[in-house]
């Protein structure tokens, strides 16, 4: 069974048709990226699959169990863990701390009022931020990082919940060329690993190219190219919205 | 039929007095988005000047009306001082910090006030030209109040068409909508907050001169009159001024035909509606939400790290003095410590709503005189022996914590913070105004500890242990998972969420929890004094409580404790030393926004790390 399902998803805000009818599919363990000029409708289809936004019409099923319009924090606890565009962390606490959040909303520990946090699920928090490169960061706050490093603490983040789908929304902005492809790998063995599902948008295309198992074309909210990445590569209509432009690395 | 319409108009005229004032308020906060609570004083400010103008001027037309617009140019020329030297420095700094400022002008101006005008209450003539009334439906109305309905529309009037019809005015409504974007376009951003907070403080001067011929001007009118522009305001929604029109003549009305058909609730019902309109419209009538917050990671607030060291020394020496001192005091320094102790604990559990919470609560005294309320009425009606009444204390403000702060904490911002005002008000209003089972205004007596801890050093060491526990306890709290999910719905709601934490849960639990431990400080305290009156649930209480979070810093729990010390021992010392010790208090507050804008706790912090670091 696919991880995630996506049919017909539909959001027009005011008069802008941002997504026009989308659908497709990632199976565990795949890596799919989603590519298209800015404004092409990305990040709001994004903001749909884990409840952000409600879609204006269409269905989102995980695992074959309909989470369409459910409030985001339902959706991360169906297996279900993202990145955002503009980095989300907690400003006030150290790196150690934000994946420490994510581990303890894992196990339903939140509500606890007497154990202090830095007796919590700190080994495993440890672990994953060292597997992601970040062990040297661990105790700074993520206040005052760079944004690369953001990226991955909110990679981190997305991971403590074991997700089944992996939703990253452009995971390598603010980082160099080389951190890029590096960050992609690593998070293509992981998913490989343990059958996650990865969803991703990406401006460069190197990263697309070498690291997506499938690639669907966006633009103008609506789909019009899917398929391996030497079949899209060719594909006329993509070289002219998108390649053709000459815009193979743009801003966000 | 007749009386109706007469109440109507009465009730216009207040309206339009109440526009007047409102109006200032909205438009200073529409641009610079501080929260004056000065405000009511400039409007006091308006109505003594003006009698010293109206008295002191030659009798006539001339003189009354010239007093009058005099005495409002004066006012402004008052807050365009204070905006010079104080709030032009501290745009940027939190809101709260500006309201702090703002409180601490409330203090020097009544305190100059009482200097300059003395305690009495002065009565103004009447104006010339409109003594007397007109006949209407056959009974007669003032003519004053006639005069008095037809200003405030003229006002609106007026300003909309300077908003509306000068490039000043394009201005001012920009930098209401985005003041970034003004600041972007290289407007002389400076010139028009001041141009603004001059204009909104003459329109509060002229409200308050306007009264003269109404009421006697007194040293209650500031606070008394803020409270009211504030529901105004809110209910209008905030930099509206059609909406502050609107919630005019609704508060105005209501005021007039709540007297008629339910006399004792009139307090209640204002609030009550404020409430209301807050719930159904989180942004009041005409407000516009405000856009989106910029930024996710963007939260200044630091990392809370493990006490360091000289602090947990200090801790350590207060503990020790604390437990060993009142040993040699006497009965009145052992009444001052049992306070010290309670006020602790009373800022502490403010503390876990604004520091961690993020939010802000005007009102949190409620949770206090609920708890003091709690453990009178079960001593009183119940005969319940004292450790039954200070449990009855957190059960009962627990309880209406968690009814009010359900809705409190759905709102943002100053939203949440006046509705967590109404509320207060509405307790209050309830303990003043259910005499039979309150007391009212006396109050309820007799409320004394079991013979056991009647002794004061017993009930000091009591109370010292239930504070120092629930205080140790709200620490814990706030270094376990539910402190940090509390924290992590502040620094970013949106990653909260996405890491599913349900935000408005782990708000509304925190802000019961606070009620809780509030109630447990106001239940020590009623015992302490042996009575409690609505005075313990009033604003000025809130206020304290504000002032020793904000004193002492907001960012870790030894802030409000320090803070909490400070506070209570400056007053404490104060009022024993001078009459003046508003004007004293309000100096050291102004100061400390100014030079210490973290608190006390949080400049020694950052003092000893930078010591540290150089090391
Ligand atoms: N909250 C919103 N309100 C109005 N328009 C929006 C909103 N979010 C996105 N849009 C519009 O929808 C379109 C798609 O935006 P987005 O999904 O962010 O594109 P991408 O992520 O592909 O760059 C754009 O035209 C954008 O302006
Ligand atoms: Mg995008």
């Amino acid at each position: 069974m696919a991880t995630l399902e996506v049919e017909a998803l539909r959001k027009s805000f005011g008069g802008v048709q941002a997504v026009r009818g989308v659908s497709f599919a990632v199976q565990p363990g795949e890596m799919l990226a989603l590519i298209g000029p800015n404004g092409a409708g990305k990040s709001t289809c994004f903001n749909m699959l884990n409840g952000q936004l409600r879609p204006d019409a269409g269905r989102v099923r995980l695992l074959g169990q309909d989470i369409t319009g459910l409030a985001p924090r339902r959706v991360w606890r169906l297996g279900v863990g993202r990145t955002f565009q503009i980095t989300a962390t907690f400003g006030s606490m150290t790196v150690l701390e934000n994946v420490q959040m994510a581990l303890l909303s894992h196990h339903r520990r939140l509500g606890q009022l007497w154990t202090p946090v830095s007796r919590m699920d700190r080994a495993p928090a440890e672990a994953l931020l060292a597997r992601l490169g970040m062990a040297a960061q661990a105790s700074r706050p993520c206040g005052i990082l760079a944004y690369g490093d953001l990226k991955r603490v909110e990679l981190a983040i997305a991971l403590a919940n074991e997700p089944k789908l992996l939703l990253m929304d452009e995971p390598t902005a603010g980082m160099a060329p080389q951190e890029r492809v590096g960050l992609m790998a690593l998070t293509a063995g992981i998913a490989r690993e343990r059958g996650i599902a990865v969803l991703f948008t990406e401006h460069d295309m190197d990263v697309v190219f070498s690291h997506a198992d499938r690639i669907l074309v966006l633009d103008r909210g609506a789909l019009i190219a899917e398929g391996a990445p030497a079949a899209v590569r060719a594909d006329p209509r993509v070289r002219e919205v998108y390649l053709g432009s000459g815009a193979t690395q743009g801003g966000h | 039929m007749e009386n109706l319409v007469l109440q109507a108009l009465s009730g216009l005229a207040s309206a339009s007095s109440l526009f007047l004032v409102a109006a200032g308020l909205t438009v200073i906060f529409g641009v610079s988005r501080i929260v004056n609570f000065a405000h009511g004083s400039f409007y006091m400010l308006g109505a003594y000047l003006a009698w010293t103008l109206v008295t002191t001027l030659p009798r006539g037309h001339l003189g009354f009306w010239g007093g009058v617009v005099a005495a409002a140019l004066a006012t402004g020329l008052i807050g365009l001082v204070v905006e010079v030297l104080l709030l032009r420095r501290i745009y940027r700094a939190p809101e709260l910090f500006q309201l702090l400022a703002t409180f601490g002008v409330v203090l020097i101006v009544q305190d100059l006030a009482l200097l300059t005008w003395g305690a009495q209450d002065l009565l103004g003539p009447r104006a010339p030209g409109l003594r007397g009334g007109t006949e209407i439906l056959g009974l007669r109305f003032p003519d004053y109040e006639l005069f008095l309905i037809v200003v405030g529309p003229v006002v609106l009037g007026l300003l909309l068409l300077l908003f509306h019809r000068t490039r000043w005015g394009t201005l001012v409504r920009a930098a209401t909508l985005d003041r970034e974007m003004v600041g972007a376009l290289g407007v002389n951003q400076r010139m028009l907050f001041t141009s603004v907070f001059f204009l909104g403080s003459v329109l509060a001067g002229l409200g308050g001169a306007l009264q003269l011929p109404r009421e006697s001007v007194n040293l209650h009118m500031d606070l008394s009159i803020i409270t009211e522009a504030f529901v105004v305001v809110v209910v209008g929604g905030l930099g509206s001024l059609g909406g502050a029109a609107l919630a005019a003549l609704l508060i105005g009305e209501l005021h007039a035909f709540g007297i008629l058909v339910l006399p004792k609730i009139t307090l209640v019902l204002v609030f009550l509606v404020m409430a209301l309109v807050l719930v159904v419209r989180p942004h009041g009538l005409l407000g516009k939400a405000p856009g989106p917050a910029h930024g996710g990671a963007g939260s200044a607030e630091p990392v809370i790290g493990p006490a360091p060291r000289p602090l947990l020394w200090l801790g350590a020496a207060a503990l020790a003095t604390a437990v060993l001192l009142p040993l040699l005091a006497g009965d009145y320094a052992l009444s001052v410590l049992t306070e010290f102790a309670i006020f602790v604990l009373f800022a502490a559990s403010l503390h876990l709503i604004m520091g961690p919470g993020g939010m802000a609560s005007f009102g949190h005294a409620a949770y206090f005189g609920l708890g003091a309320y709690g453990a009178a009425l079960a001593a009183k009606w119940l005969a319940a022996p004292m450790l039954l009444g200070l449990a009855a204390a957190p059960f009962a403000a627990g309880l209406f914590g968690l009814l009010f702060g359900w809705f409190c904490v759905r709102l943002s911002g100053v939203y949440s913070a006046m509705l967590t005002l109404a509320f207060a008000q509405i307790a209050w209003s309830v303990a003043f105004q259910w005499v039979e089972v309150t007391g009212g205004d006396n109050g309820i007596l007799g409320v004394w500890p079991d013979s056991w801890a009647a002794p004061k050093l017993v009930y000091y060491y009591l109370t010292l242990a239930l504070c120092l526990g629930a205080t140790l306890l709200l620490r814990r709290v706030i270094h376990a998972p539910f402190g940090f999910a509390l924290r992590a719905q502040r620094d970013s709601a949106l990653r909260a969420e996405a890491i599913g934490i349900d935000a408005f849960r782990t708000r509304w639990l925190a802000f019961a929890l606070a009620a809780v431990m509030a109630g447990i400080a106001g239940g020590l305290f009623a015992y302490a004094k042996g009575s409690v009156f609505p005075t313990f649930l009033g604003i000025p209480r809130s206020v304290d409580a504000l002032l020793m979070v904000l004193l002492g810093g907001v960012q870790t729990l030894s802030g409000p404790i320090i803070g909490a010390l400070a506070y209570t021992g400056l007053q404490e010392q104060l009022v024993r030393l001078t009459d003046l010790w508003r004007l004293i208090l309000g100096g050291i507050i102004v100061a400390l926004v100014l030079f210490f804008p973290q608190g006390l706790a949080g400049a020694a912090r950052a003092r000893w790390e930078a010591s540290r670091g150089d090391a």
